[in-house]
């Protein structure tokens, strides 16, 4: 940390990289996005999915769950819900109806959220939607 | 102090301290809600809990990062604050909003407080750490705005030091980015892609100027070692955290939609991304022992060290182990996630927060140079009761969540979720213990503010 090595030299290397890498990073994202329609598969965004995604941020169910790994941990996984239930959105609008408002004693349980039956339909449409995305075949198995 | 404005610090390092202990009470009844599955159920359901853990969390990061930019930039610019006012207006704003939200919370049911905060208008709400109602987010945009323009105002008619200036730029990219909390698309993809700019390129990104820009104004003043050589040490620190840190944020890309690419583009510049880290530790630890003075604040000393170590730790060596994209297949999403979490927000910036209030509190209070060493010895014990009970946390988070990894993804037979989250219980119940015990330190660590005593000079 002498001689010829200032510390201008060093603010270059911050202010070079930086920008050097800001501009990779911009370009990337040009290419991601250019990328992604095959991916999302956003054609099957219907106003149902839209609505399943607002039902989701709208009761925090990140606040327990992930989806594609992101979130909390305290709940299943739920990118891959509609395969793990048997590619069934039956069962996932049954299961969010089902849970008791008291909770079960002693156990974690999902919150009772009431709603109704149009957020039902749309949150499991959503989570069909979700289930549908080229993640790189993430989660390793069913059990997310 | 040599400024009177500095003392603005003061109302936003109590008010961080204040938040802070509500983050580790909603820490401790979300520990327990993961071994008693039905405490506090449904009046605070674990969701409501985390939300108020990590946004507390968040608002008082900032709070204290605003705090230290208030006593930091006058001195280092030598003039005095371009509007104390500005300041403690915009600190009470801030405050009512930050308690508002947080009452919100816990007294309104969260999709009622998104219809009666207009969420259908501009829906930012309900993702991690951005659950605040837009109404929120608007006003940390404003307060945060007026910040910047004080702070600038400042740096303006004052003298331009580099420390300043990284401090000021990486509050200006804390400002940019936080702008991305504002696109929330329909399409999960691109929502959670940009969601990163916010999550990441604060984290590893633009916060690490701040750290860097705040621990060199300590080492200065504790040290006494030239500003030149802490200045160019700065500039290589940060320069590193950017290179590594800016295409870093591809570790965050492998698994929700995006192109395979990022797995190679995020594994080879996240694994660099404890390089900086390291740099800092290295930096602190040859400052202090090149220290060309005997600063009576041992305290300061001593989580100026901390922070750099355990930002290492947490922020590198934890962070590392789950970066490379074959390891995080399998490791994404689970406690690896949380023990690595914990570590790194507690080492890079909890630590440096409580570095810069442990420097300027007592000069704010009108000490000439520290506290009395009573107070100090009391601070310290509270700085290893925190950081030891915080490696431990991260030790049982980091055992469970090997064990979730095996059960549940990696075994022949994986198990359902559920079925290993009661299966590794004693590994949460020794977290929650190690929980306990970081309560304790706080509360030392706040009556340590009310020991009087000799001011500690040195010998």
């Amino acid at each position: 940390m002498s001689g010829a090595f200032t510390k201008s030299t060093a603010r270059n290397i911050f202010y070079g990289g930086s920008v050097f890498f800001l501009l990779m990073l911009i370009a990337l994202t040009f290419d991601t996005m250019g990328t992604l329609p095959e991916r999302d598969h956003r054609e099957n965004i219907t106003e149902q999915v839209a609505m399943g995604k607002k039902v989701w941020e709208d009761n925090n169910c990140i606040g327990c769950h992930t989806l594609m790994g992101e979130g909390a941990y305290f709940a299943p996984e739920l990118a891959n819900v509609y395969d793990r239930f048997g590619k069934s959105k039956e069962a996932i609008m049954g299961f969010i109806m089902s849970r008791p408002a008291e909770g079960v004693p002693g156990r974690r349980s999902m919150p009772q959220f009431n709603l109704s039956q149009e957020e039902l339909e749309a949150v499991a449409e959503f989570l069909k939607w979700v289930s549908e995305i080229d993640d790189e075949n993430w989660p390793p198995n069913i059990q997310g | 102090m040599k400024y009177q404005s500095q003392s603005v610090a003061k109302l936003y390092f109590i008010a961080a301290i204040a938040l802070f202990v509500a983050q580790i009470l909603f820490g401790l009844i979300m520990g327990l809600q993961y071994v008693i599955g039905d405490f506090l159920f449904p009046h605070i359901p674990f969701n409501v809990a985390r939300m108020v853990h990590t946004n507390a969390l968040i608002v008082w990061l900032l709070m204290g990062f605003m705090g230290a930019a208030y006593y930091l930039v006058p001195e280092e610019a030598e003039t005095e604050l371009h509007s104390p006012k500005l300041a403690v207006a915009l600190f009470w704003i801030f405050l009512a909003a930050a308690g508002a939200t947080v009452a919100a919370y816990l007294l309104v049911n969260y999709a009622t407080l998104a219809h009666i905060t207009g969420n259908e208008l501009l829906p930012t709400m309900g993702r991690e750490f951005l659950e605040q109602p837009t109404i929120t987010k608007i006003g940390i945009v404003v307060v945060v705005l007026g910040f910047l323009f004080n702070i600038g105002m400042t740096i303006l008619k004052g003298r331009k030091t580099s420390i300043n200036l990284v401090l000021m730029l990486g509050l200006v990219g804390l400002a940019v980015f936080f702008l991305f909390a504002f696109y929330n698309p329909d399409n999960l993809v691109l929502d959670k892609y940009y969601w990163w700019f916010v999550v990441h390129l604060w984290v590893e990104g633009v916060w690490e100027l701040i750290l860097g820009a705040i621990l060199a104004f300590v080492l200065i003043k504790v040290t006494g070692v030239d500003r030149e050589v802490i200045e160019k040490w700065l500039y290589l620190i940060i320069a590193m955290a950017l290179i590594s840190g800016i295409l870093g944020t591809g570790h965050h890309f492998y698994w929700i939609g995006t192109p395979a690419y990022w797995q190679t583009i995020g594994s080879i510049f996240s694994a660099l991304e404890p390089i900086p880290f390291f740099m800092m530790t290295l930096f602190a630890f040859n400052m202090v022992n090149q220290r060309r003075r005997e600063h009576p604040n041992k305290a300061a000393t001593l989580w100026a060290l901390g922070t750099s170590v355990m930002a290492f730790l947490g922020a590198g060596v934890w962070g590392f182990l789950h970066t490379l994209a074959p390891v995080n297949y399998f490791t994404h999403g689970t406690q690896i996630t949380a023990a690595h979490g914990h570590m790194a927000f507690y080492g890079a910036y909890v630590m440096i927060v409580i570095t810069m209030i442990s420097y300027a509190m007592p000069l704010i209070r009108g000490r000439a140079a520290a506290n009395s060493m009573k107070s100090q010895v009391v601070e310290m014990w509270s700085f290893w009761l925190m950081t030891v009970s915080m490696i431990f946390i991260t030790l049982f988070l980091t055992g469970a969540g090997i064990l979730q990894v095996w059960l549940q993804r990696y075994s022949d037979a994986p198990q359902a979720f559920m079925v290993v989250q009661e299966k590794i219980a004693l590994f949460y119940w020794m977290r929650e213990f190690a929980g306990l015990v970081f309560l304790i330190g706080l509360v030392i660590y706040i009556v340590s503010f009310f020991i009087e005593g000799e001011e500690a000079t040195v010998s």
